[in-house]
């Protein structure tokens, strides 16, 4: 009998770990510990360190999004009386909110939240809402706008004093104290993870990328909710690990050959994955750089350091950083064109796309291409369009490729 | 060398329209029939563009097929998006063009077209179809016109009545109140004409203009809208007569240049 036991490769771990932090919170609920809901780029250092459950909206629209749930949630919050302009998340969230039901995803219900305007500053009133329709304490950390490339100390001192202020009071919400030797431990291990996970995707530099790129937006839950945990390190370093296997082996997860590199730019058309991912991979064309993805880990040292790091969320930057960050990555990892996602349900996203494209065009001298769509509104996207202008930018860079060789 | 017979066909989203070239540069036959994707207008387009040809399909060296429609259309050797074949098109229906903007039926797009043809960049309207030839279709109809008519009752304008919803559905009800208050028609069509070229001009300054600029699509037919425009961007819009076949004319001449490689 062979005894050997197969590792089970990493992006089964981490969802599997997606998996148990979902149940972790259920289990919690059931205890009758207190459960929140959570913003995606607030601390979760401190609810890691405090051993507080916390549960995440945005994701929960994400996967009703890409299981199909996602327009009927959000004609019904249409018809609560909120707008379609509205992000489809926050519509998912205020549907879920009502009905107490979500077939294809329900999340343990909140008795307080956590929020954090870093990737959003509209989410401000959407938690606020939540907040008067839920009956439940909102606590908040304002990240100011950074319109500057670099935070100063006064920003520092600004989010620390809030930081410090939302511990306390989630110490009287939750009877949980925090223990600053715990937070220490929480924050070595945050930063485990994020190396891991920066690891991991930096791998898209190489030629072929190891992986397909929309393998991020599989795997990048576990670095949202569950970077503070040692098991979220352990997978992200294995998955580094297995990246750097098949960089060594020439070998990719994305099938066929890479002809194409790109960047893309925004959150993931969840109702769409499979048609956007697929109108690319059929072309050979592979998604090789993305801000999206790597934005879910922070790099630091001291609490200040944290602190910093919170502000640097790209949807918390002005224009030129942003830009600056997107022509990097692009330079970085070779693409030959980019896709950017006028992403309906994003007011930040879409405000400035047009403006990023142009100047991401001119600054890297690569052909766009701009789509309309949403994270979780399958009403807003148009396959025809979407396929039209992806061949449209696969001729001109094939043309590209020709010259090159010419 | 022989003759070498290539034919385009760029199936729209209203029309179909064919085109045969000889050797990439003579022009054998075209043809448009007002039925796009889905219906026969592909089929009885390909059949007229033979018919006044006078040839068999087998004598085609290759079949290009382009448009909204080009990936269901059946028996192409090749597939290539209408914004490569507009620009292939364009450049070889009017020399040294740099910019090319093209409105059909249901999007507008503009492309930027290197010195030596290539296509370089380009931008297309959001999912909203204001300002397309749908548009137009839709406006000609409330005003009891066809849309041929408008680019003549425009050139008779003195004014024009501003129109200023994006929206085609809110549009149509702006200009249904607009007729109840008797303005001049002529100047009603001019100040449609001015809202398509508006929207348009929008997506040309974001690419940015490079001149010499050429029109190509159905609604290049329109002098009305190609009169608004320049006036929008104040600089000279060339049309070819055959602008409306751009599409078409450049699949053709891509295939031509796939039978030599």
């Amino acid at each position: 009998m062979n005894e050997t036991i197969e590792k089970k490769p990493a992006k089964i771990v981490l969802r599997e770990l997606q998996d148990k932090i979902a149940q972790d919170a259920w289990d919690a609920k059931q205890r009758g510990e207190k459960v929140g809901w959570c913003a995606s780029n607030f601390p979760q250092e401190i609810t890691t360190a405090m051993g507080i459950p916390v549960v995440y909206p945005e994701n929960m629209g994400a996967a009703v999004g890409a299981k199909g749930g996602g327009q009927r949630m959000c004609e019904y919050a249409e018809g609560m009386g909120y707008s379609n302009d509205l992000c489809s998340y926050s519509r998912i969230n205020f549907a879920y909110a009502d009905l107490k039901h979500c077939e294809e995803l329900e999340i343990p219900f909140p008795d307080f939240l956590l929020c954090c305007n870093n990737i959003c500053n509209c989410m401000i009133k959407w938690y606020e809402n939540l907040a008067l329709e839920l009956d439940v304490p909102l606590l908040l950390i304002d990240i100011p706008h950074l319109d500057a490339m670099t935070c100063d100390a006064d920003r520092v001192k600004y989010i620390r004093a809030q930081f410090d202020d939302c511990i306390a009071q989630l110490e009287v919400i939750t009877g949980k104290k925090m223990d600053l030797s715990k937070l220490k431990e929480v924050m070595e291990v945050s930063q485990r993870s994020s190396k891991a996970w920066l690891r991991a995707v930096g791998y898209m530099s190489a030629e072929p990328s190891p992986f397909s790129g929309f393998d991020i937006f599989n795997n990048m839950a576990v670095a949202c909710v569950g970077r503070g945990t040692i098991e979220a390190a352990e997978a992200f370093e294995q998955l580094a690990d297995e990246y750097e296997a098949l960089v060594k082996e020439g070998g990719s997860t994305f099938k066929g050959e890479e002809k194409y590199r790109i960047l893309f730019e925004g959150i993931a058309c969840w109702s769409n994955l499979k048609f956007t991912y697929k109108t690319l991979q059929s072309r050979g064309i592979n998604l090789t750089a993305s801000v999206y993805g790597p934005a879910f880990s922070f790099l630091y040292g001291s609490l200040d350091e944290l602190m910093a790091a919170y502000a640097y969320v790209p949807n918390s930057n002005c224009f030129e950083r942003e830009l600056q960050l997107r022509v990097d990555d692009a330079i970085k990892n070779r693409v030959d064109g980019a896709i950017f996602h006028m992403n309906r349900s994003c007011k930040h996203w879409s405000g400035n796309l047009y403006e990023m494209e142009r100047q991401f065009r001119e600054k890297t001298g690569v052909p766009t291409v701009a789509f309309d769509g949403d994270q979780a509104d399958p009403r807003c996207f148009s396959e025809a369009q979407y396929e039209t202008r992806v061949d449209a930018l696969m001729e001109i860079m094939e043309e590209n490729k020709k010259e090159a060789k010419a | 060398m022989g003759d070498v017979l290539t034919m385009g066909i760029d199936v729209g989203s209203t029309t179909s329209k064919c085109v045969i070239l000889n050797n990439g540069s003579q022009l054998i036959a075209s043809s448009l029939i007002p039925a796009g994707t889905g219906t026969s207008g592909p089929q009885r387009a390909l059949d007229a563009a033979l018919e006044q040809a006078g040839i068999a399909h087998g004598r085609l060296a290759a079949v290009t097929a382009t448009g909204y429609g080009r990936n269901s259309f059946e028996g192409a050797d090749h597939v290539v998006s209408e914004l490569s074949c507009h620009a292939i098109g364009a450049g070889a229906l009017m020399p040294g063009i740099r910019t090319v903007i093209d409105i059909g039926g249901q999007d507008a797009k503009v492309l930027r077209v290197g010195p030596s043809g290539k296509l370089e960049s380009f931008l297309m309207n959001d999912k909203c179809a204001a300002g397309t030839g749908r548009f137009l279709e839709v406006m000609a109809r409330i005003l009891e016109l066809d849309v041929s008519e408008l680019a003549a009752m425009d050139e008779k304008a003195a004014g024009k009545v501003n129109i200023s919803s994006t929206c085609t559905v809110f549009a149509e009800s702006e200009v249904i109140s607009q007729l109840a208050k008797n303005v001049d028609l002529h100047d009603l069509v001019a100040g449609i004409h001015a809202s398509v070229a508006v929207r348009t001009a929008g997506l040309v300054r974001r690419l940015g203009v490079t001149a010499p600029i050429g029109m190509t699509g159905g609604v290049a037919r329109n002098a009305g809208v190609v009169r608004a425009l320049e006036n929008e961007l104040g600089v000279s819009i060339s049309v070819s007569p055959l602008s409306q076949m751009a599409g078409a004319y450049g699949a053709a001449f891509y295939g031509w240049n796939k039978t030599k490689e």
